[in-house]
Parts: structure tokens; sequence; C-alpha cells
């Protein structure tokens, strides 16, 4: 009975000190990264490669998304705001609810998904195909020619991606709303400038998509490089990114909401 | 240096994502002339302001001529002080009347500005000295319901006599 016991607390100590460690090695890995992004921007090319990979690639799922959460946000907004009597209000609820959340919280949780596992996979494949092992043969740090790269590539994708989405959305619900439904037109833009602030909203959303950029990314390559270099080890690591990445998302979106929308 | 279409591709996405931010900034937010204009600040003294937040607009004969800047609270006349950023290309005469007013039954208030008949017009630091502050209307209902019962009081009272 006893032995049970002490081995289950022994298991508990065991899972709490790696996780921490972990936490460790991933805060000395961003570290790293962010010393040795030097040549990520001397040699800008490896970078363009990047953003091409997961911002280019990621503008189709980006869009269309974006697109469709627009026009069910102008459906179900103008059913709602019809009961009051204010459809005019429906510019003022589709552009404030995808500037400041869902245009930076939608589109970074499908980059995790769309480019986020990608560079997971991608780095735990190098890794267990040894390519990492033989660029530090040559002398060649992995991480300034592999890791920086993708870091810097994907940072500067999502708040364009963010900001694509947030645009399309608007569009999507303009077609809907004005040209579907037939709300005022003038009354639907006029409304949104008046409502919508650059700095209080645009400029916060902006700012929430690119620390949510950072968090993805940093997870993404962490996961990737600490994969255990075998295929199970990539699956899981790639799993895990997703996972981790969108409550990363979800939380940080707690608190910079909190931060930038409490007061007045 | 060799041009390669992955630079086209990702110059096209960086455009198309720099064009939607200005979008967002030009469109969808208010960042249009008036913000970056020149403007001057009038200070008025309301005995109390109903719902009125920093931002609302400052209205004359309907036409927005300024916003509020900041909302503050005087400690020795127990009044509230509000900052009006008007635009420099409207001028106002010093005697001009600002009364806080609410659009539609619901919606939001902002300051209406009436102009008075003075000479001198407001400069820069100057304070409002006619104000008329947002009707509460907890109070209208209150003054209503008491005119009403003094009504019904003074048309009963003499045929019980």
């Amino acid at each position: 009975m006893t032995a049970l016991a002490l081995n289950t607390l022994r298991r508990i100590g065991r899972r709490v000190v790696n996780s921490v460690w972990r936490m460790g090695t991933a805060t000395r890995f961003f570290a790293l990264t962010l010393l040795h992004s030097g040549q990520s921007f001397s040699r800008f090319h490896l970078t363009i490669r990047e953003i091409f990979s997961a911002g280019v690639l990621s503008l189709i799922i980006i869009l269309v998304s974006g697109l469709f959460v627009g026009m069910v946000l102008g459906l179900q907004g103008y059913e709602t705001l019809q009961t009051y009597g204010s459809e005019e209000a429906l510019g003022v609820l589709v552009s404030l609810s995808l500037v400041r959340e869902l245009g930076p919280v939608v589109a970074a949780l499908l980059f995790a998904s769309r480019a986020g596992s990608a560079i997971t996979a991608e780095i735990g494949l190098m890794k267990a195909t040894e390519q990492i092992a033989a660029m530090e043969m040559m002398a060649v740090d992995p991480i300034a020619r592999v890791v920086a790269p993708r870091f810097w590539g994907a940072v500067i994708s999502m708040p364009l991606l963010a900001a694509l989405f947030s645009a399309m959305g608007i569009f999507g619900g303009y077609l809907v709303g004005v040209v579907l439904i037939g709300v005022d037109e003038g009354s639907f833009w006029s409304q949104m400038q008046a409502a919508v602030d650059f700095r209080e909203d645009v400029l916060n959303g902006v700012i929430k998509s690119v620390v949510f950029g950072v968090a993805v990314t940093a997870i993404a390559l962490f996961e990737g490089y600490d994969a255990p270099p075998t295929a199970e080890g990539v699956s899981r690591a790639t799993t895990r990114t997703v996972v981790t990445s969108s409550l990363a998302i979800l939380g940080l979106d707690f608190i910079l909401t909190a931060f930038m929308f409490s007061g007045v | 240096m060799q041009r390669a279409t992955l630079d086209l591709w990702v110059g096209l996405f960086v455009v198309a994502g720099l064009g939607a931010l200005l979008f967002l900034a030009l469109k969808v937010g208010n960042m249009t002339g008036f913000e970056s204009g020149q403007t001057y600040v009038v200070k008025a003294a309301f005995e109390n302001i109903g719902g009125l937040k920093p931002r609302a607009p400052v209205k004359s004969a309907g036409v927005v001529v300024g916003r509020v800047s900041e909302i503050g609270f005087d400690n020795h006349s127990y009044e509230a002080v509000v900052s009006l950023k008007l635009d420099q290309q409207y001028k106002f005469p010093r005697d001009s009347n600002a009364s806080i007013m609410t659009s539609g039954l619901l919606g939001e208030q902002y300051i209406a500005l009436e102009a008075g008949g003075e000479e001198k017009m407001l400069a820069d630091g100057d304070t409002l000295k006619l104000t008329q502050g947002a009707v509460v209307l907890e109070n209208l209902i209150g003054q209503f319901l008491y005119n009403k019962a003094e009504g019904a009081g003074s048309t009963a009272g003499p045929a019980e006599q």
C-alpha cells in the first residue's frame, strides 16, 4: 500500500519536474533563436522562403474562412439586431467583433494548425534524418540557418494574415448585410466608421496578432526541435504543437483583452 | 540578384496584407482628415453629464465639429469638467451654449453647441459659461409623477369640501 502511494507520488513529482525542466529549455531555446536572428535579416532570402511557406500558402484557408465567418456574423447579427430595430448597427457589430477578437484569434488558430504543424513536422523530420546533426558537423549553426528564419517568416506573416482575415470578414458581412438582405449601405459604413477607432481597435488587433504569431511559432519550433527522432515522436510533437498553441492563443487573448479593453 | 517567382508571391502577399491594414484603417476605422487637423480645446462645466463618454461627438446644427477629449471632476464646485477638442476651421462666439443631448431615445450622448451672439470668438483654453447638463430619465419621470399627483390632488380637493 505504502509502496503504491510512494510510486504515485514519485510519478507526479517526475512529471512536474519534467515539465518545469521543459519550460526552462523552451525559454533558453527562444532566447537562442532571438540571439541568432542576425542571419535571417542579413540573408533575407532565407526568411522570404519561410514567409512563402507560412504566409502565402496559408492565404487560401485564411481568406475563405474570413469570408465565411463574416457572412455568418452578418446573418446572425442581422437576426438579433432586427428584434431591436437597429439593423444599421450591423456594420459596427461585424467590424468590431472581427477587428478586436475574431480576426486575430481565428486567424492564429488556423495559422497554428496550417503553418505551425508544418514547421514542427519539418524540423522534427530534419532532426530524425540527421540533417541538423550534419549541419552542426559542417559548423553551420542550425538555429541561425533553420530555426530563426522560420521564426521571423511566421512572425511577419501573422499580422498580415490577421488583417486579411478581418478585411475579408468585413467584406463578407457587407455582402450578406447590404447586398443580400438590403441594410442601408450608407449607414452600414458610416456607423462602422464612427464606432471603430484606429488606435483602440485596429492597432490593438494588430498587436494581438503579433503576440499570437510569436507564441505559435515559438511553440512550433521548440516542439519540432525537441521531438524524439522517430516517426512516433514527430507525430506526437505535431499534435502537441496544435494543442498547446491553440490553448496559448486563447489564454493570451484573455490576458491581452483584459489589458487593452478594460479601461473606459 | 536573381528574381524568383517565389519573391513575386511573397511580394504580392505583403502588398495584400498591407492593403488590408490600410482598408481597416481608412475605410473601417475613422482615421480620416479630422484627427490630424488643427484643433483647439475648450472647457465646459456640467452639473451632470449622464452617460457622456470620451470621444463622443460635439455637434453644431447636427454637424460634427469636434470631440470630447477628456472628462474630469472639479473638487470645489462638484461639477463635471468636460474638455472639448474643436476643429480649428470652426469658430464659435464666446457666449455659445453647450448642452448634452441624446441621439435617438436610447442612443449615445453628444454635446450640442449653439452659437451665441458675441463678437469675440472662443480661443484655446477658454471655458464655456452657458451649459446644460444631461437630462436624467429618473428625474424626468419623478417630476412627471409629482405633477400628475399634484394635478389630481387639486381637482379632487374642492369636490370633497
